[in-house]
């Protein structure tokens, strides 16, 4: 359609400079995130086939023996498991809580205000501060959780502590500290729906359940996906719960691919072996989020009849 | 257009690929570990151009880059900077970090080269990570040149089993004790028990000497005042600082060593039958005598809890119990004593591992000569009266203090305090065998321990046939000479 009021050049001589290089201008912030992405990613890579160590002021190329060690290695496979247990259970756990939570406070009452300030009150607490509170309150001398078992029988629980109980321990918190971020994203989701079929759906007396089942949850799924999405891929990289609680123990119970690496570099210094642990995460967070974009595009299309 | 997308692509990949070739320098651009290991050419001019007298105002205008970690003894060194600064006309920026984390800081900064920070505080265990990789200097070039240090440091003041612990010549395998002069001592501590005299008097027990009463002790102390209270605080935690205090110490009494020289490498001892039996020992004393949280445990942990009256004894550091015994310092100050380590049978010489914190000199900064009167400063006698008299900084490294009229008079309270120290201090050193990968192995040996303790193994022979053959992967690569 041509432009009215404006003579456009067609000739791209004719352009001025100032608009040929607006494009240029226009990118360059993207290059340079890009390239402060890359640069670390690059290197991660290329110090996979190093022995780059602090210990060292001297590396040398060592070829794929990084990557056979880590996959030869049993407490990779481990890390794996727990990494994937973890993320896994704490992602289902705070998606079911935080979206069951979200409708039962979607109505608009001075009830639900309250509720919803208090929910969120977690989101504010760093992850570090949230274990130290769960430590004190976990404790077995002055806790106010071991009290509260104490008059169901049960002394002593031991928390953090045991094999038995650690990952429980740990996806506890990491529930309590990440729940309202699901409650508020499903929140969101729920205000923005239509209210017409809704409406239409009380007059004709559909039951709550069936309203659920066949309007507000297939409605609210795009929410629920982005909020997967963002859950899944900080739960498959935690760090700082477990290692505020108790640094992967007790033994290996929580070592999981971030904890293990970390402790490789910085611990014991071997930052060559350590970058395929992460390279690996990577590989492993970018291909969850795929099949999660993925899958919500799929029923994007589908609702459009595509 | 096709051009400027090459260009651009091209653009990008030499700018990723420049700074690629500017992390990977180091093999070229990097001084040398031998050169790191002596005092570089850097310090060497500064000390060389000696003025023929001291002169504390000779680096007047420099500033200095320090690490503390948070500990009561860099508290001292804090409180006397601006007195230094006068002294000296040197600058000194410093930050305190807490010690879960501190190690991490110094370890990438040192191996950044950048020469930040100048001066840092260490253990002798980091020591030999560090002078491994050529990142710190040799003090002895300092401490032996008379331009560079003050007539009135007097060296020899030292206790020599704590400057000793500080040396090490490099060769992993071999013990310290000989060697370069890795950092100078601002504290030491050793191994004793702690106790509660009311908990004692309140069930009318004996102090434990030997183990087996310390286990008997522990047991019988349960729940001694009030639900949760418990007989033994021991540290537990997923890291090295469980293994070197009371575990080590009675591994060692139990005639048990961590690693052996075989075929020129160094191999992992920790399945022994003496290992075995002093872990078999350890394990039942942890289920049945110590906190249910035992595997968070460290020594922050293990002193509160003796100084709030929840356990009866400590087996840890000597000087961390006595913070907790300063009148108010906490519920229970006033009520704990000193004692020995417990012995196999009673009759043995104690022996106690040992710590020191120490101040090193990065061998990249490029302010040696003020590095050195810092570490000086501090590490003087007067410095280390102060913080020891004045600041509660236990325990002093130097004879003149420990020998005191105003020392022995401030540990006079302390009951059992400076006996149980001079029982053990002739028979201790540093327990472990020196070698690089320290960290790894003992972090690999407290989460075996953990594992031995929540049942993971079949029996505490599995578990340190586990450990050794960790162990063994960890030092493999080491070269022992």
């Amino acid at each position: 359609m041509p432009s009215e009021g404006k003579n456009i050049p067609v000739n791209y001589n004719e352009i001025p400079r100032t608009i040929k290089r607006r494009p240029y201008y226009i990118i360059t912030p993207g290059m340079i995130v890009l390239i402060g992405i890359l640069i670390p990613f690059i290197l991660a890579i290329f110090l996979s086939f190093t022995n780059y160590s602090f210990k060292s002021m001297h590396w040398r190329f060592v070829g794929v023996r990084n990557w056979t060690d880590m996959l030869t290695n049993v407490d990779f496979y481990h890390a794996l498991l727990i990494t994937l247990i973890y993320a896994v259970s704490a992602t289902v756990v705070q998606m079911v809580l935080g979206t069951v939570i979200a409708l039962l406070l979607k109505k608009d009452t001075l009830y639900s205000k309250v509720l919803k300030v208090l929910f969120t009150f977690p989101l504010m607490v760093a992850p570090a501060i949230a274990v130290l509170i769960w430590q004190l309150m976990t404790s077995n001398t002055v806790g106010v959780l071991e009290k509260f078992l104490n008059v169901f029988g049960v002394f002593n629980f031991p928390w953090a502590s045991s094999y038995k109980t650690s990952m429980f321990t740990a996806v506890l918190i990491d529930t309590w500290v990440n729940t309202p971020f699901i409650l508020l994203l499903v929140l969101a989701g729920i205000q923005s729906l239509p209210k017409s079929p809704f409406e239409a759906a009380q007059v004709d007396g559909a039951s709550a359940w069936f309203t659920f089942k066949t309007l507000t949850f297939p409605m609210l799924k795009p929410f629920m996906y982005i909020a997967l999405l963002f859950r899944l891929m900080a739960a498959l990289q935690e760090f700082g719960v477990i290692f505020s609680l108790s640094k992967g123990g007790p033994g290996d119970s929580l070592m999981n691919i971030s904890l293990t690496a970390y402790m490789t570099a910085f611990k014991y210094s071997r930052v060559g072996v350590a970058m395929p642990y992460l390279l690996v995460l990577w590989v492993i967070i970018n291909y969850s989020a795929k099949a999660i974009v993925n899958r919500q595009r799929k029923l994007a299309r589908q609702a459009q009849g595509l | 257009m096709h051009f400027k997308k090459k260009a651009a692509i091209l653009l990008t990949l030499a700018m990723v690929s420049s700074s690629l070739v500017g992390c990977s320098g180091g093999n070229s651009t990097a001084p040398s570990a031998s050169s790191g290991n002596t005092a570089s050419s850097a310090s060497a001019e500064q000390t060389q151009a000696k003025p023929s007298q001291f002169d504390w105002k000779k680096y007047s205008g420099t500033t200095l880059k320090v690490y503390f970690v948070q500990h009561f003894c860099s508290a001292p060194i804090i409180a006397k900077l601006s007195e230094f600064e006068d002294k000296t006309g040197i600058k000194v920026e410093h930050t305190v970090t807490p010690e879960a984390n501190y190690f991490d800081k110094v370890s990438t900064s040192l191996s950044s080269r950048s020469g930040d920070p100048d001066v840092f505080m260490s253990g002798a265990y980091q020591l030999w990570d560090y002078s491994s990789a050529g990142y710190v200097d040799d003090l002895s070039n300092y401490t032996s040149d008379a331009g560079a240090t003050s007539s009135d440091y007097d060296f020899d003041d030292f206790v020599p089993s704590v400057v000793n612990a500080l040396k090490w010549d490099g060769t992993a395998g071999h013990k310290v004790g000989s060697g370069q002069l890795l950092g100078l001592p601002l504290m030491s501590e050793i191994y004793t028990l702690s106790y509660n005299t009311r908990a004692f008097k309140q069930l009318n027990l004996q102090v434990p000497k030997t183990l087996d009463e310390l286990a008997d002790v522990s047991k019988k102390l349960k729940n001694w005042n009030g639900t949760g209270s418990y007989g033994l605080a021991i540290r537990g935690a997923r890291d090295w600082g469980t293994i070197h205090p009371g575990y080590m110490s009675t591994y060692s009494n139990f005639g048990a060593s961590d690693f052996a020289i075989e075929d020129g490498k160094l191999v992992s001892k920790v399945n022994s039958p003496e290992a075995v039996k002093m872990t078999t020992y350890w394990t039942n004393l942890v289920k049945t005598g110590c906190a249910p949280g035992w595997s968070s445990y460290t020594w922050y942990d293990c002193s509160a809890d003796l100084g709030a009256g929840k356990a009866a004894m400590m087996l840890d550091s000597d000087s961390v119990g006595v913070q907790q015994n300063w009148k108010g310092a906490s519920q229970e100050a006033g009520n704990l004593a000193w004692a020995t380590i417990p012995v196999v049978k009673e009759g043995d010489t104690p022996k106690s591992n040992f710590w020191t914190w120490a101040l090193a000199m990065n061998s990249a900064s490029k302010n040696k000569g003020a590095a050195w009167y810092f570490i000086q400063y501090f590490t003087s006698k007067d410095f280390a009266k102060y913080a020891t008299i004045e600041k509660n900084s236990l325990d002093p490294c130097r004879e003149s203090v420990i020998n005191s009229s105003e020392y022995e008079k401030k540990m006079s309270a302390q009951t059992g305090y400076l006996e149980s120290f001079k029982a053990t201090i002739d028979n201790s050193t540093i327990l472990f065998t020196p070698q690089p990968s320290f960290f790894e192995t003992t972090t690999n040996w407290a989460a075996t321990l953990q594992d031995i303790v929540a049942g993971k193994y079949s029996n505490v022979q599995a578990g340190m046939d586990d450990l050794k053959k960790k162990m063994d992967k960890a030092v493999e690569d080491v070269d022992v000479g």
